[in-house]
């Protein structure tokens, strides 16, 4: 039986028994970890968490609907050298010089375990996790261009955040540990509060929470807000030395709660009792 | 030891193999689960499940197998047994009373259920609080309490035993179609197209050495776009009413489309019986958008599909609702106005495109290139969305004519 370093969360990042018992999985198995959840619950932070608790680099990827999964392993520069050809400089029959790795190349090179956060992986084309299957299961990949393997002298720990808006395929979920992060409840929140804003006083995370989770209970909502917004809000009140908060048509710094124009008209018609007019 | 779990979570459609399983079992061996059921929960959960939509059949499959849990040594749960066997009758609960039982959760219950039963050393009837029988402890057998775990086998309480796991908080993930969707998704995995649009952002290294060998030697970089997948779709359905006997099938074809991770975007709206100016987002018809707006937000290359049977009363489809601010266009113009919209537009219908006793069906029918949502229908109506177009501008319905 080996002995591993647990994940119990750290002084900022609070954790529930469920995502230590996912990561902890993720720590022991070796596998990579898949977190789904609403925006705004702290999907990225959590990998700072873990790198932070286990003391290690956090190598970010953060993936867009251009990336391909080739890029996170390494670039052939080949521009860089048909230039260099041409022009003179350097030794152009040095292949590795045009060789740059990518950060899953990076987290594979390291000489130590480090944390590779794959984020938002869905914003990739379709193919992208297929791609990805066998350098995240065998934690090694061959240079092409100058037959180099590179092999993980110790496996990475790789975090890979999803918001769900492509479905994932199925042999690369198999090789996942699943977690899904779930709103946190009141009492969770105003832990979560207290620890953004420790000077912050009672009676004002009380008022703050209540509103928000009133705010959050409107089922008719484009999008709802979520904690980074709550956090986000408690600041701007902070600055402005704001002591009361009550939801009402005043309520100071809406923005930072809701992102959408039909969102604050439908506040609005929630706050009059649904009996604005709505064309 | 929880490989009946396994089979007991394949029954409810949530697909692990033998992957999963080796890795529970070293989870285990690892003692991830620190020797608790509460531990073993989480820890099954994270390793078992790939997707938010099956917790909750992972929550209710979990009660339902170990429902009769013996949390520790067999021997522990023989004694247990004993105390419980021949229960004590049961109290009837006020309302009050009953309000003043606590309501717990699974894993707090759980929790508690090992706590107390690390405790106790005896037998108790009627009580609140031991492992027992007749009472509103959270525990034991054929007594009362909202959230209770049922202890033993034997006639249940009055709605006590907890009958599902943490209280199904995940029921709104599911998606419940798990159904076999292969299918389809390869039928539509012909509907797409790749095009080199956007900006130069590949080297074309076979142009440029053609360039540079043009050019004398002197190095010329040519530049192209990437290669992409071009196909953009929207999905509109028809839901309730007599669309219901097909909600399986549509939503098999749903959920292809969905997971169809080929095509650059998919929209879906839905509707119900006929289009007028707005489709909603949740098949619950809620959060309306304008059809106006869709056919301006799209261009002309999206590939529109309409799920729906095509039967509705006659003045669905040639009358106007008369309301709202568009309320005087008819159904039939809608459609048209769709139809002239997009250049490949297919209706599929699960009700078969022959013998239909519906007029509404020919109406439409000479509006859309209509297919039976069947294999080979879709695999028709997949052509007709790939090399088709508006061959058939249709006219007007003569009903129409003059107005």
């Amino acid at each position: 039986m080996t002995e591993f370093r647990r994940f119990r969360g750290t002084p900022d990042y609070l954790t529930s028994d469920s995502l230590e018992a996912a990561v902890n999985c993720t720590l022991a198995l070796e596998r990579p970890l898949l977190v789904k959840g609403e925006p705004g619950t702290g999907k990225t932070l959590l990998a700072e968490a873990v790198a932070s608790s286990l003391g290690v680099e956090l190598i970010r990827w953060h993936v867009k609907s251009t990336t391909k999964a080739q890029d996170g392993l390494y670039v052939y520069d080949t521009v860089q050298r048909l230039y260099d050809s041409r022009f003179g400089d350097g030794d152009v029959r040095d292949i590795r010089r045009y060789i740059k790795l990518g950060p899953l190349g990076r987290a594979l090179a390291a000489k130590e375990r480090v944390v590779l956060l794959i984020d938002e992986v869905d914003k990739a084309d379709l193919e992208f996790p297929s791609d990805l299957l066998h350098e995240l299961d065998r934690m090694r990949f061959r240079i092409t261009e100058t037959g180099d393997e590179v092999v993980a002298a110790e496996r990475p720990v790789v975090i890979i955040t999803s918001n769900n808006e492509k479905e994932l395929p199925d042999p690369f979920l198999r090789r996942c540990v699943f977690h899904f992060i779930d709103f946190p409840d009141p009492a969770l929140m105003q832990r979560i509060v207290a620890v953004h804003h420790p000077d912050l006083s009672d009676s004002l995370i009380e008022q703050t929470l209540r509103v928000f989770f009133d705010i959050r209970a409107n089922p008719r909502l484009r999008k709802r807000p979520s904690t980074s917004e709550l956090i986000d809000w408690i600041a701007a009140l902070k600055c402005a030395g704001v002591a009361h908060v009550r939801l009402d048509r005043e309520l100071p710094f809406l923005g930072a709660l809701l992102k959408k124009e039909e969102d604050m008209a439908t506040l609005a018609d929630q706050l009059a009792g649904g009996k604005t007019f709505r064309s | 030891m929880f490989v009946g779990f396994l089979y007991e979570l394949r029954r409810r459609r949530i697909s692990v193999g033998a992957e999963e399983a080796v890795a529970l079992a070293r989870a285990l061996t690892l003692g991830l689960h620190e020797s608790s059921l509460d531990g073993f929960y989480q820890v099954a959960r994270a390793i078992l499940v790939h997707s938010e939509a099956h917790l909750d059949d992972f929550d209710t499959a979990f009660s339902a197998h170990f429902r009769h849990i013996d949390v520790e040594a067999p021997a522990i749960a023989q004694e247990l047994l004993g105390w419980l066997r021949n229960p004590a009758g049961r109290r009837d609960l006020s309302a009050e009373e009953r309000a003043a039982i606590e309501a717990l959760d699974l894993p707090e219950v759980l929790r508690r259920f090992e706590a107390r039963l690390r405790e106790q050393r005896e037998r108790h009837d009627s009580g609140n609080h031991w492992i027992g029988t007749g009472g509103t402890s959270p525990f034991g057998r054929g007594g009362e309490n909202p959230s209770g775990l049922s202890v033993g086998e034997g006639g249940g309480g009055k709605g006590g035993a907890l009958k599902t796991a943490d209280a199904r908080r995940y029921r709104p993930y599911r998606s419940d179609v798990v159904l076999d969707v292969r299918q389809i998704e390869l039928a539509l995995r012909k509907l797409r197209g790749f095009t080199r649009e956007g900006s130069h952002r590949e080297l074309d290294v076979a142009g440029t050495i053609d360039a540079t060998a043009r050019n004398a030697g002197e190095l010329e970089v040519v530049t192209r776009p990437p290669r992409r997948s071009n196909t953009r779709v929207i999905l509109m359905m028809d839901v309730g009413g007599s669309m219901d006997p097909y909600v399986q099938l549509v939503s098999r074809l749903f959920s292809a489309a969905k997971r169809a991770t080929h095509w650059r975007e998919l929209r879906t709206y839905y509707f119900h019986n006929c289009i007028y100016g707005r489709v909603y987002k949740t098949d619950g018809l809620q959060d309306p958008v304008r059809v106006r707006d869709v056919m301006a937000a799209c261009g002309t290359e999206y590939k529109l599909v309409i799920v729906g049977d095509a039967a509705m009363a006659p003045y669905e489809l040639l009358g106007a609702p008369g309301y709202g601010e568009e309320g005087k266009v008819t159904g039939v113009a809608w459609l048209h106005a769709l139809r002239g919209r997009f250049e490949r537009s297919v209706w599929l219908n699960p009700e078969g495109i022959d013998a239909n006793p519906y007029s509404t069906v020919g109406t439409i029918a000479e509006i859309f290139p209509m297919f039976s949502l069947t294999l080979e229908g879709l695999g028709h109506a997949v052509k007709e969305l790939v090399a088709g177009g508006r061959r058939r501008r249709s006219t007007r319905p003569s009903c129409l004519a003059g107005k």
